[in-house]
């Protein structure tokens, strides 16, 4: 894998949301990459921490921990991991100290204490400084799932379109008009729409808006939250099409966030699977849906209903249920490589198990 | 057989300010006991309209212009509320799309579920719990005794779907009408609620009607399938008259539009946006989205053509003077990959 193909890494990324007591655990460390004018999809069902992923990748959460790099750069990361890592070092050291019977063995408990907090609280205030700076996210772009919502009725297309322009520094209002009017015609809109406000649109056309918006910055990544499942079926495949010509022509890579396996098999390059948090498998999209090993993949496909009712009345489909499927009691599971660019969240017995299954 | 529910002929029109809405425009079909009759189309083609006048739970500006719905021989459009009311949720049931907001969130489940038995079978507050938690055993809810006494946001949204379901059961129904029920579920607890219904109906000789514009559910539940658009039934058939030999335009564009597993080829989208039923455009609507609609398409409405005892479709590429078109290429490939898969799968 070449690395300077990497547009976007993510590193043990987790997003936790306070809930009462508890925590909820919304995306619990997951790793993973986009490149260059890749579509990267991501499914599972709903609640699984996909769109959290989403969100936190373009800075709408801030990570509670784990990093993501844009280019190689750090653009945003949290700051448990490290504050883990202190705190762990310092209960090290104090057992260390119970237990130590010379001085000489005490300074070096104390060199090694002192070592690691220094690292790590350095990390944290490189965090924090990254945080407070006003993040440049015109890089990336976002659509939104609501054509509906995520437009502001009071404003018209022009000013919806142009805002991004505007807040990047644009004060030329000819630059300004001929980009929006190039944009609009760009995802099948009018220059005349330029002037109406959003509710004189259909869902469809609404979402051509949303699209105009986001492609005006050029951005190297988009990220799609379930941008067609509020459309009508017969608008969909138009949604779907612009977009695909959109990549193709500016090579932008895409985050794919949606539930109908159907469209994500269709439209990405390679695919996540979420489950409670968890990246449970990625894979190319064929080889995902040619040999999907882990056992909630090999569910979730089951499930997909196709317009063949010959096939529909015979379709079995397997039910995954965590606690029976694994036996984690031995190893911890971990994503592992089962075949070239085949991920798989297991433990080293399943391990083996894919191996020899990818090896057939 | 004789058909549970038929209906003929129905139309329906909204007045709004802007004018009068022609929502549904004449559409009959029927359906048998254990039999599922799916309606597809996209919103707007009077699908949700039509399973609404059938309960007769319209909306207070919607008219019933003509037509008759005949459930075992009497004519619901004639009745008085009182009648209705006593076959609404009695013989005729519905479950709606969003559970969550067709539950009441501050009222115990067990509660929902026996207010209607309580109400209309005139049990007793012990025997109607006792069906209560039969039924929620029956529509696979596990430890009943102690669901019972939770409120719906105690649920996951399959498990309240469930509850919407058992609900709709209480009284023991002939039709069920489903109204997009899986469209807000995930795609495993969606095939759970479509195994589920499927089940009850063979269980109970239920008679469903089932709303929904997902293909693939349409295949997975349909016995029958009407196609909808801009109010009027474009084409009827057996589920496999429809995705093996469709016959109109709309059909083919609706199979095209959507991928499946093996499409790689751009999708063929429908141009366009469905046409304002303030003023239905003459003649076949589908004509100004339609790459193959003709001069007549534009003057003069297509009758239901036959094209054999359980298929018609009302397009004009079925006259005899037509020319001869066959379906778009995504969709007679997508029929013989799908031939050949299963080939495979019996071999």
């Amino acid at each position: 894998m070449d690395n300077d193909d990497i547009l976007l890494r993510a590193e043990h990324l987790c997003k936790y949301f306070k809930s009462g007591k508890n925590e909820l655990h919304a995306v619990d460390d997951i790793s993973f990459y986009i490149k260059r004018g890749e579509v990267f999809g991501l499914v599972g069902e709903s609640g699984c921490g996909k769109t959290t992923a989403g969100r936190t990748v373009i800075g709408l959460y801030e990570p509670t921990s784990g990093e993501i790099y844009l280019d190689g750069v750090l653009i945003a990361a949290g700051t448990r991991s490290h504050r883990e890592a202190m705190k762990h070092a310092r209960i090290q050291y104090r057992e260390g100290l119970a237990a130590a019977k010379s001085d000489a063995e005490r300074r070096k408990l104390k060199e090694t204490l002192s070592g690691t907090l220094t690292e790590n609280s350095k990390a944290i205030r490189n965090i924090e400084r990254l945080s407070r700076q006003k993040r440049d996210t015109s890089r990336i772009q976002m659509i939104f799932q609501d054509p509906v919502a995520s437009l502001d009725p009071r404003m018209t297309v022009r000013e919806i379109v142009a805002e991004g322009l505007i807040i990047k520094g644009e004060r030329d209002r000819k630059v300004i008009d001929r980009r929006v009017y190039e944009t609009l015609e760009l995802v099948g809109l009018l220059p005349e729409h330029a002037a109406r406000y959003p509710h004189e649109f259909s869902g469809g056309q609404r979402q051509r808006i949303g699209i105009a918006r986001a492609i005006i910055m050029e951005p190297e990544l988009i990220i799609a939250d379930e941008p067609i499942s509020a459309l009508d079926v017969s608008i969909q495949a138009q949604v779907i099409n612009l977009l695909n010509d959109l990549r193709r022509r500016f090579k932008m890579a895409i985050m794919f966030i949606a539930h109908d396996l159907s469209v994500v098999k269709y439209f990405s390059d390679r695919i996540g699977v979420m489950y409670f948090g968890k990246l449970v498998e990625t894979a190319p999209s064929d080889e995902l849906f040619r040999n999907p090993l882990h056992p909630y993949t090999r569910s979730l496909l089951s499930a997909i209903p196709l317009p063949d009712p010959i096939y529909e009345k015979k379709r079995r489909r397997v039910i995954y249920d965590p606690r029976t499927a694994h036996d984690y009691s031995k190893d911890t599971p971990t994503l592992r490589e089962a075949a070239e660019g085949h991920f798989v969240m297991c433990d080293l017995a399943e391990y083996e198990r894919y191996r020899r299954i990818m090896n057939e | 057989m004789e058909p549970k529910l038929s209906v003929k002929d129905l139309c329906v029109s909204f007045r709004t300010e802007a004018g009068k809405v022609q929502a549904v425009r004449g559409v009959s079909f029927d359906v048998a006991k254990g039999e599922t009759l799916a309606i597809v189309g996209e919103s707007g083609s009077g699908k949700s309209v039509t399973s609404k006048a059938i309960l007769g739970i319209l909306a207070g500006n919607a008219r019933v212009e003509r037509g008759e719905i005949v459930y075992d021989g009497n004519d619901l459009l004639g009745m008085s509320e009182r009648e209705l009311c006593r076959l609404r949720g009695n013989k005729l049931a519905m479950v709606f799309q969003d559970p969550l907001s067709s539950l009441d969130p501050i009222v115990k489940v067990g509660k929902q579920l026996t207010e209607a038995m309580i109400l209309k079978n005139k049990l007793s507050k012990k025997e109607a719990k006792e069906r209560a938690l039969k039924l929620m055993d029956e529509v696979g809810i596990p430890d009943p005794r102690r669901r019972y006494e939770q409120y719906p946001f105690e649920f996951s949204g399959g498990m309240r779907q469930r509850i919407v379901i058992a609900i709709a059961l209480a009284a023991d129904p002939d039709v069920l009408i489903c109204d997009e029920p899986t469209t807000a579920l995930d795609v495993t607890i969606q095939a759970q609620i479509l195994e589920l219904i499927d089940r009850l109906k063979r269980e109970r000789q239920l008679s469903v009607i089932f709303i929904t514009h997902d293909l693939g559910v349409v295949a997975n539940v349909a016995d029958r399938v009407a196609v909808m658009y801009a109010g009027k039934i474009v084409e009827i058939g057996t589920a496999e008259d429809i995705f093996y030999r469709a016959a109109h335009p709309y059909t083919w564009a609706l199979l095209a539009s959507m991928p499946d597993l093996d499409t790689s080829d751009a999708l063929e989208a429908i141009p366009c946006t469905p046409p304002n039923m303030i003023t239905p455009p003459p003649g076949d609507a589908f004509a100004p989205r339609n790459r193959y609609a003709m001069q007549i398409d534009y003057e003069m409405e297509p009758p239901m053509f036959k094209i054999s005892d359980t298929h018609s479709a009302a397009t004009w590429l079925l006259h005899p003077d037509a020319p001869k078109v066959s379906p778009p290429r995504a969709v007679l490939d997508r029929i013989e990959r799908m031939r050949k898969s299963r080939g495979d799968e019996d071999g």
